[in-house]
């Protein structure tokens, strides 16, 4: 049986008492749902020896406000709550589809939304156990020196896997962190960084303590799309959030962002801008995707050939599109593809 | 600082409060195989990957390959060793083995409690139902097809009791 | 009153299901002994490489390692098959894959066993890895055993096929491959061995083959086997991947007897992986000539087997990809040449299906091909070519019962194959195949002149039935066939029969639960012996009653007369008769299958005493865009001779067309760098809940004038057909042809946008077969 390290455990009963044994104990984890951490953790991922539990604080567990005054997410709030909430209606329906679409019904109900936007970016060389790892000769990412996927890189490429970060950039989210050093807010997308090792602004006694969607000022539509080989368990191997702003049946503001195509979510918002002010048609959605998987780059180490996962980029930012435009996803040609998410 | 040793875990499991001295980085299967005797909940992975370790928590599925003893004081853990009530099985217990629903019986103790949890919150689930609920536990005998037809036989015969 | 039968026919409910259903089933890992120690392997991180020392002071003074072995320890080779005795428990001299066993230790603990690993310290002298069959046969390549990584070589030739090839009108020739891929049985395998102070030792394990690792044991630990105690625990999954003698059993037994305390080694799911013995990947070109209208008239196959690092099941494997084109076909001239070889890789052997799913995709998607040449359906196509009942193949194989025509019209009825594959829209296809599977293979792994299944039943004055017999129970229902054959034959109730199987102190052999076996032969030995043991009550009662013997008749725990049924006696009053006239009353059955081998050198793998046939039609709808096909429906009939219980029979058709679903879309045993690419259960893809089609399931009954009541095999035949039932309903859909399994979606697209419209491999490689065997053929194919 593969088995934890031998560890301590301790469980904090404040935010701050967590900061301050996360400061004290150099190394240690925070813990929350345990699905990311604990896996990686009997695969000696990680040096941890002493795990911080978030689990007997007090708060962190409330979905508060609603549409019009912004929604505040404490970061405890399990995937399969945000799956189902009535506050991640049309608007959010992002986020919901996102955390839906993680792995298995099993998962949603342990794992949490802090944990998932905190997920170690993933590797089919590193997600791999210590036995494996030291045949394969290790990696730069834990125990070795190079980098097995592109082996004159400087840097490690392992790949942001998580499916609520493209749809909280999308959707213009924030996150409170809460350390020795106070409170700070940053957008979602400042937390993460264009590294597979050192993935996010972090720092390691800071404890994500909510998250915020904006108020929603007139009509907004969302959607994510995942792409992955089963309609279950699987961690996406291209993730897409599309959220717009209506103005009557033109565009105000289209925001996006790609999962699983590089060590952080990308945002493409920038290529979407010719779709701004136009009504959206299908042929101006097809031409917009088409330009806006420039930024995707996936490498040989995820689940399926690079090359098919960069040509399914456009597909699916395209499907992801009409989807939130109110048109036929699939454009009325049949799909073996489950769509994702609970929305 | 020295890595403790033991730790007292206090449980409440399948309806009975058990404490036992463990170390704290036994996972809630290996305390429940280990250290409480209770074998009916199996393992595949302990990653994760298989929900093969699957018990209700709250009456809620979770993988006790990953799922921390400590924090799991004050809630209800049910293994499928508490499904039965004393010599009544639980209907599904009674449709899986009536429709072959077990071939090897691996998978089972993790199908039959997920199932539980589904039929708890939705009493005449949809096939499709039954498909999302169940599309975390692996099994790699019966095509799942046979477990679909029980938990529809033990949906219409009803929960025990009313 | 007539005999019409009350057991068998129905779906009862087994008698191990509550068991399973409660968690009172206690598998191999649920064991725990007082003073159990654990034990961990050390296996090699080099695919090839010439082991320098290793040194396990440092383990061995680890506080809690109470023991730690190494190659040295275990010296003697073993293997599945006589002619393959190249295994080592822990390897000496060199590694062949990573994952290869190297060292073990006991620790009162998992940590510290682990630990202890990480303190031996093995050095090595790393060779040239070799990964693919190319290498393999390339003639610098550095041998992996031996001299030459050829591990196998056949050539047979039944007719002379140059000649019908030569006047054949018409000829085509396919070349395709089929990935690798592997069991993943849900339960880790796992082993408790125990070494008691009298000198005996006693190991519990998760195996299908407990007489095989009984013999292994024997050979390996220099013990008499009457000193050996082997239990097969309740398998949770087998499918082939626990039928072999595995590193892990032998082991724990020497550890046991070293530490003299109770050792359990589970395998992690890695390790699991590394045991492998799954599916060959298997390079084939098969060739075929036929007349205008369709009839075959030769075949030549050919084809490549990678074997991994060691032989296992492989010389079996290797005459399997060859053995049955001519019971799903009638094919009047026929050349197989085969080879295996070795590479660096886990060893393959036998899984569900063994060596013939690789070939039935070869030949059913060319078939499909060859079809649409010759403007005719490919159901016409089938139908013009059915082997008959009651004949010998071209191979001499001996059919009795066929029930191929009847499976094929039910599948094609039943989903509108020949109107409706026309008219769907792009991205939707139905596709067709059919094929056959042996009910037990009908010779030995060791050649000699006993019986492959025993079964020994005692009864008892209560009127309860004890039945002991070696085979296991995987989860196929073995249990349930053994009892229902004999509450039948002796008209008691399932509830009756108190089993015990698997344990080699109690229980008579069985072979194991490999090749589709159990039913056929434990189940006609479990008759014999029912038979017998009636006999001998309807003896007694028909003294007492006074009566004739003839006239008794056994049904509803009770022995009456045929034509008066209130007169008799109960069951447990005709026990007791018997008993009061001879003491205990027991009997014992068994079963030899009849010595079918044709005369050729070679013919030992192929024939069985009966042979099961399925058709399947496949429906997919495929993602034009993205290359993904979901398959919404499957219509699969299969000749089961008689299901014995149908429910259970069903099972085992859904479970095989699941099986073969994933191995058809998504599951692969692919490496990298020199080893598995994803050895997890996340990166080996095994499909879910989610993807389970919609399937009708038709048993077609032909009653078998050889099997129990009737019965053939189910346990694997129905695989058979879906995988290129899938391929050909890709065709149908999408226009391309992927000649390669599985099928994923970055394939599909390529497919799609190649001008080939195909994805395959293009030839095989050059290689000098051996000389042709050529074998006479039968009577019945002579001049033809
Ligand atoms: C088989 C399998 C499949 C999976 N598939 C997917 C998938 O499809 N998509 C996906 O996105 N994920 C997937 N996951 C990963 C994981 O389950 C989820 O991302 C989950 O949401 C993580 O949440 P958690 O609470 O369990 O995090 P944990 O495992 O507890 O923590 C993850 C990381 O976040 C840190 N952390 C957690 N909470 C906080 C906090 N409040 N403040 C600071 N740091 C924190 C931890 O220190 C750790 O580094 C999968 C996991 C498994 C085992
Ligand atoms: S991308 Fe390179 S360095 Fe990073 S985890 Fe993968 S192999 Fe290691
Ligand atoms: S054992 Fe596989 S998910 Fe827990
Ligand atoms: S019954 Fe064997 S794994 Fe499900």
């Amino acid at each position: 049986m593969l088995r934890l390290p031998r560890l301590d455990y301790l469980r904090p009963r404040s935010v701050g008492e967590a900061t301050e044994l996360a400061a004290k104990h150099p190394g240690a984890m925070f813990i929350a749902g345990g699905t990311d951490l604990v896996p990686n953790l009997k695969r000696r991922q990680f040096n941890a020896t002493t795990l911080i539990s978030l689990n007997a604080l007090p708060d962190g567990r409330l979905v508060e406000g609603d549409i019009h005054h912004g929604v505040t997410i404490g970061a405890r709030v399990t995937l399969d709550e945000l799956a189902r909430h009535e506050m991640l209606g049309s608007p959010f329906r992002a986020l919901a589809q996102a955390c839906g679409s993680v792995s298995t019904p099993q998962v949603r109900y342990m794992g949490t939304l802090g944990g998932n936007l905190l997920v170690d970016p993933r590797c089919n060389y590193y997600n791999q156990t210590y036995s494996w790892r030291k045949a394969v000769g290790f990696c730069l990412k834990k125990d070795g020196d190079i980098c097995l996927v592109a082996r004159s890189s400087p840097r490690c490429w392992a790949v942001s896997s998580s499916d609520s970060a493209p749809a909280a950039l999308a959707l213009n989210a924030e996150v409170t962190l809460q350390g020795v050093e106070g409170t700070r807010r940053m957008a979602a997308a400042a937390l993460y960084r264009d590294d597979g090792i050192d993935y996010t602004s972090k720092r390691p006694d800071e404890v994500i303590t909510t998250i915020h969607l904006p108020a929603v000022e007139g009509r907004m539509t969302s959607a994510y799309w995942k792409l992955r080989r089963r309609p279950a368990f699987d961690f996406p191997i291209l993730g897409v959030a599309v959220a717009i702003t209506w103005d009557g049946g033109a565009v105000r503001e289209a925001r996006a962002a790609l999962g699983a195509v590089a060590s952080h979510p990308v945002d493409i918002t920038s290529f979407l801008a010719p779709l701004e002010g136009a009504r959206p048609t299908e042929d101006l959605i097809a031409e917009v995707a088409e330009a806006a998987d420039k930024p995707s780059r996936p490498l040989d180490n995820t689940d399926l050939s690079h090359y098919w996962r960069k040509r399914m980029t456009k597909v699916y930012i395209e499907r992801a599109l009409r989807d939130a435009c109110g048109l036929e996803p699939l454009g009325g040609r049949l799909t073996a593809q489950v769509r994702a998410g609970a929305g | 600082m020295p890595i403790a040793d033991r730790v007292a875990v206090r449980l409440r499991v399948n309806g009975e409060e058990v404490a036992v001295m463990v170390p704290p980085y036994k996972t809630l299967l290996e305390v429940l195989r280990e250290d409480l005797g209770l074998t009916g909940t199996k393992h595949g992975c302990e990653l994760g990957e298989c929900s093969t370790c699957g018990v209700l928590v709250d009456g809620r599925p979770y993988l006790s390959c990953l799922a921390m003893p400590l924090d799991l004081e004050g809630r209800e853990i049910t293994t499928v060793e508490g499904m039965a009530d004393g010599s009544e099985p639980d209907p599904l217990q009674v449709a899986f083995a009536e429709l072959g629903a077990a071939q090897c019986g691996y998978c089972t103790p993790a199908m039959l409690l997920t199932a539980r949890a589904l039929l708890d919150h939705d009493p005449h689930p949809t096939r499709d139902a039954i498909k999302e609920a169940l599309s975390g536990v692996l099994c790699r005998c019966t095509g799942y097809l046979k477990i679909f037809e029980a938990v529809e036989l033990a949906a219409s015969r009803g929960r025990r009791h009313g | 009153m007539a005999d019409e039968l009350a057991i068998v026919g129905k779906s009862l409910t087994k008698p191990d299901a509550f068991a399973k259903v409660s968690g009172q089933t206690r598998f191999a890992d649920d064991l725990a002994l007082p003073r159990m120690l654990f034990g961990r392997i050390l296996r090699s991180p080099h695919p090839h490489a010439r082991i320098v020392r290793v040194d396990t002071s440092r383990a061995r003074a680890l506080p809690g390692v109470l023991a730690v072995l190494t190659g040295d320890d275990l010296p003697i080779k073993f293997g599945i098959l006589p002619v393959s005795q190249d295994e080592e428990a822990l390897a000496r001299e060199k590694v062949r894959y990573v994952g290869d066993p190297i060292a073990a230790v006991a620790a009162t603990d998992e940590w510290i066993a682990d630990e202890a690993l990480e303190l031996i310290e093995a050095q090595f002298t790393e060779l040239r890895p070799i990964m693919s069959i190319e290498q393999a046969i390339a003639a610098d390549a550095e041998p992996i055993h031996g001299t030459s990584n050829v591990h196998k070589a056949v050539a047979l030739e039944f007719g002379d096929t140059d000649a019908a090839m030569l006047a054949a009108q018409h000829v085509r020739e396919d070349v395709v491959f089929f990935e690798g891929n592997t069991h993943l049985p849900m339960e880790q395998h796992a082993a408790v061995a125990q070494y008691g102070a009298d000198g005996k030792l006693t190991l519990w394990t998760s195996s299908q083959t407990p007489h095989y690792v009984h013999r292994a044991l024997g050979k390996v630990l220099e013990l008499p086997m009457s000193r050996i105690r082997v239990i097969a625990t309740p398998n949770g999954g087998g499918f082939g991947g626990k039928s072999d003698i595995f590193s892990h059993e032998l082991v724990a037994a020497r550890l046991a007897m070293v530490t003299r305390r109770p050792v359990k080694i589970t395998l992690t799911r890695e390790e699991v992986f590394y045991a492998h013995r799954g599916r060959h990947p298997v390079l084939m070109k098969v060739k075929t000539g036929l007349t205008k209208d369709g009839r075959i008239t030769a075949m030549q196959f050919r084809s490549f087997l990678d074997g991994g690092g060691y032989g296992s099941y492989g010389v079996a494997s290797t005459y399997y990809t060859g053995a049955l084109q001519a019971t799903t076909y009638a094919i009047p001239r026929y050349r197989f040449e085969a080879v295996r070889v070795f590479t660096n890789k886990p060893p393959c052997g036998p899984k569900r299906g063994h060596g013939t799913p690789q070939p039935r995709f070869a030949l059913e998607t060319h078939f499909d091909k060859v079809a649409e040449e010759l403007g005719l359906d490919p159901v016409e196509l089938r139908l013009r070519n059915l082997p008959r009942p009651d004949s010998r193949t071209v191979n001499w194989l001996r059919i009795t019962s066929c029930g191929l025509e009847a499976c094929i019209n039910k599948v094609v009825e039943g989903s509108g194959f020949l109107e409706r594959r026309r008219s769907m829209p792009r991205g939707r296809g139905l596709g067709f195949a059919v094929s056959s599977y042996l009910s037990g293979a009908g010779t030995a792994i060791y050649w000699n002149d006993m019986p492959h299944s025993e079964v020994q039943l005692k009864l008892d004055r209560n009127g309860g039935v004890a039945l002991l017999c070696g085979a296991i129970d995987i989860g196929q229902g073995s249990d349930h066939i053994l009892a229902a054959i004999v509450a039948e034959v002796l008209g008691v109730a399932l509830e009756d029969i108190q089993l015990t199987t698997a344990d080699t102190d109690l229980t008579p052999i069985d072979l194991g639960s490999y090749s589709s076996r159990v039913t056929f032969m434990a189940g006609n030995a479990a008759k014999a012996a029912a038979e017998k043991v009636r006999g001998q009550l309807f003896e007694a009662v028909a003294r007492a009653l006074p009566c004739d013997v003839d006239d008794l008749l056994a049904r509803d725990r009770r022995i009456v007369r045929r034509n008066q049924p209130a007169e008799g006696v109960s069951f447990a009053q005709a026990v007791q008769l018997a008993e009061a006239a001879g003491g205990v009353v027991t009997a014992t059955g068994s079963y030899t299958p009849p010595k079918l081998a044709g005369p050729y050198k070679g013919s030992g793998v192929g024939p069985s005493p009966a042979y099961s046939f399925s058709a399947a039609v496949v429906e997919v709808d495929c993602d034009v865009r993205t290359g993904e096909v979901r398959v919404p429906e499957v219509w699969i009939a299969h000749d089961i001779g008689r299901a014995i219980n149908p429910v259970l029979v069903e099972g085992q058709v859904e479970g095989s067309v699941y099986m073969a679903l994933g191995e058809a879309l998504m599951e692969e045993q692919t490496f990298r760098l020199g080893l598995h690419k994803f050895p997890s259960l996340l990166e080996y893809k095994s499909p879910t809940a989610l993807e389970a089609p919609v399937m009708h399931t038709y048993l077609v009954e032909t009653i078998d004038r050889e099997g129990p009541f009737g019965a053939k095999e189910a346990g694997q035949g129905p695989l058979l057909p879906v995988i290129p039932a899938v391929a050909n309903a890709v065709y149908n859909a999408l226009g391309v042809r992927i000649d390669e399994i599985p099928i994923t979606p970055d394939k599909v697209l390529k497919a799609m946008s190649d001008r080939s419209k195909r994805v395959g491999p293009a030839s095989t490689p050059a290689f000098e077969f051996p000389p042709l065997i050529k074998a006479d053929v039968p009577e019945e194919w002579k001049g033809k």
